[in-house]
């Protein structure tokens, strides 16, 4: 593991982006960012722009609408990027994967580094889901 | 030349300054911490911010935007910032540069930062940004004249001299400046002009995350963004030093160099407790609270100080 690898893994700037969600992968993703969690410890903050982004958190069912955004998305990220795909709806498609207008898990539309399955997954999860990546490369 | 590029770049200029405004940049996010009953990120945590936006990250240029502007700005606030740190911290460390104004050079060095986010935001072309740097720029109208006002008062103070060293003298002979009741009133107009130059929580709206996502930023990635990030470590340092050697009698060698280092941490405290404890104003709240507030203040120091309190 090289000094640049070192400081990526030590400060991973999260964006996220909520595709056809229910909100309970967002309340728990922003439990993770409250006192009782807090994700400053190891470094990660809640950037508004993904062009600071270091890593795009989706969740939700990505339907036909949202595809063409999430791409959008991941092309205006300065790459290295990595992907991560919460909940039931993002790594599989969940309930809605029999859907009209679902257009495919988050992994058939852009490359995902990570699953973090649940519906919705504990705030634990997603912090044992973030350490896994941080020490995966 | 050679000792000029030395001061420039390694002791008190650019190295130095960033490294420092870099673990004070770690103790505003731990005191932010503690305040908000979190752990906070370790020590070292700038330090892997910044080298992973220079190292790491890709740089992405806007399509509809001035390149080369776009990429000069960041290097411009850098250079303004470390030139006006050359400028404090020269006469505060007891080198004499023998330069007599120097006052007023620093107060436009300290502007160069935010003038250079301007201009890299509406290089950018996005509509956020332009928003961002119009709103950076009624803010510097707001506190600019308050901050010209702040030095006149202090040079009144000392007695007509122009030069930060001769300043710090009068203090370290006679009471810091901070002893009157004038003093106090420049304190509080000093630090709330730090806060807004700082863009620190009460006057952060060029940067408003929640509806702007970053504002003036929004656009840099990679090692212009990083750029920012060491300009805003150098500006954390040299405002706090600034205010220290303009009212706090600067620092003597010896034990003296502890309670410096006290005087800016506390500076830098009071700083970061006022931003985690007011919510955002808005743009007009913030001109009238240095067109009226801030300039009463001001006006009735330098009055106090024609009569000698």
């Amino acid at each position: 593991m090289g000094f640049k690898d070192y400081c990526f893994r030590k400060s991973l700037w999260v964006f996220h982006f909520g595709g056809a969600s229910c909100n309970n992968c967002d309340i728990e993703i922003l439990d993770c960012l409250t006192p009782r969690h807090d994700l400053e410890r190891f470094g990660i903050l809640l950037v508004g722009s993904i062009r600071h982004a270091d890593v795009l958190l989706v969740n939700g069912s990505i339907n036909t609408r949202d595809k063409d955004r999430l791409i959008e998305l991941y092309r205006q990220a300065p790459k290295p990027i990595l992907v991560v795909a919460i909940g039931a709806c993002g790594c599989t498609g969940g309930i809605f994967a029999e859907s009209l207008t679902f257009a495919g898990p988050v992994d058939a539309i852009i490359p995902v580094d990570a699953y973090i399955p649940g519906c919705p997954p504990k705030p634990e999860a997603i912090i044992a889901g973030i350490v896994k990546l941080a020490g995966k490369k | 030349m050679a000792v000029n590029l030395f001061y420039f770049f390694i002791f008190p200029g650019l190295i130095f300054a960033a490294v420092t405004g870099a673990l004070l940049s770690w103790f505003d996010r731990k005191i932010s911490a503690r305040v908000q009953f979190r752990k906070g990120p370790p020590l070292l945590q700038p330090f892997y911010d910044f080298f992973k936006l220079l190292l790491v990250k890709e740089t992405i240029l806007p399509r509809y935007g001035s390149t080369f502007i776009f990429i000069l700005a960041p290097l411009l606030a850098v250079f303004g910032a470390a030139m006006a740190g050359v400028f404090i911290l020269l006469p505060l460390f007891n080198i004499n540069t023998g330069f007599r104004g120097d006052m007023l050079v620093i107060f436009y060095l300290l502007t160069l930062p935010s003038f250079s986010y301007i201009i890299g935001s509406l290089a950018s072309g996005n509509p956020l940004a332009a928003v961002g740097g119009s709103r950076e720029m009624k803010l510097i109208i707001s506190y600019e004249l308050t901050f010209i006002l702040f030095i006149a008062a202090i040079i009144m103070k000392s007695g007509q001299h122009f030069d930060l060293r001769t300043v710090i003298e009068t203090q370290q002979a006679g009471t810091p400046f901070i002893g009157s009741i004038s003093g106090v009133l420049l304190f509080v107009v000093g630090v709330f002009c730090a806060q807004a130059k700082l863009a620190m929580v009460p006057f952060d709206m060029p940067e408003a995350e929640a509806e702007l996502s970053e504002g003036i930023f929004i656009e840099y990635s990679g090692p212009p963004y990083a750029m920012i990030k060491l300009a805003k470590y150098i500006m954390l340092f040299i405002l706090p030093a600034f205010i220290v050697a303009l009212l706090m009698n600067g620092m003597r060698p010896g034990i003296g160099i502890l309670w410096f280092v006290l005087k800016i941490l506390g500076v830098v405290l009071l700083l970061v407790l006022i931003k985690n404890t007011n919510p955002r104003l808005k743009i007009k709240q913030a001109s009238g609270f240095f067109f009226i507030w801030m300039n009463l203040l001001v006006v009735i120091a330098v009055v106090l100080t024609a009569f000698g309190l």
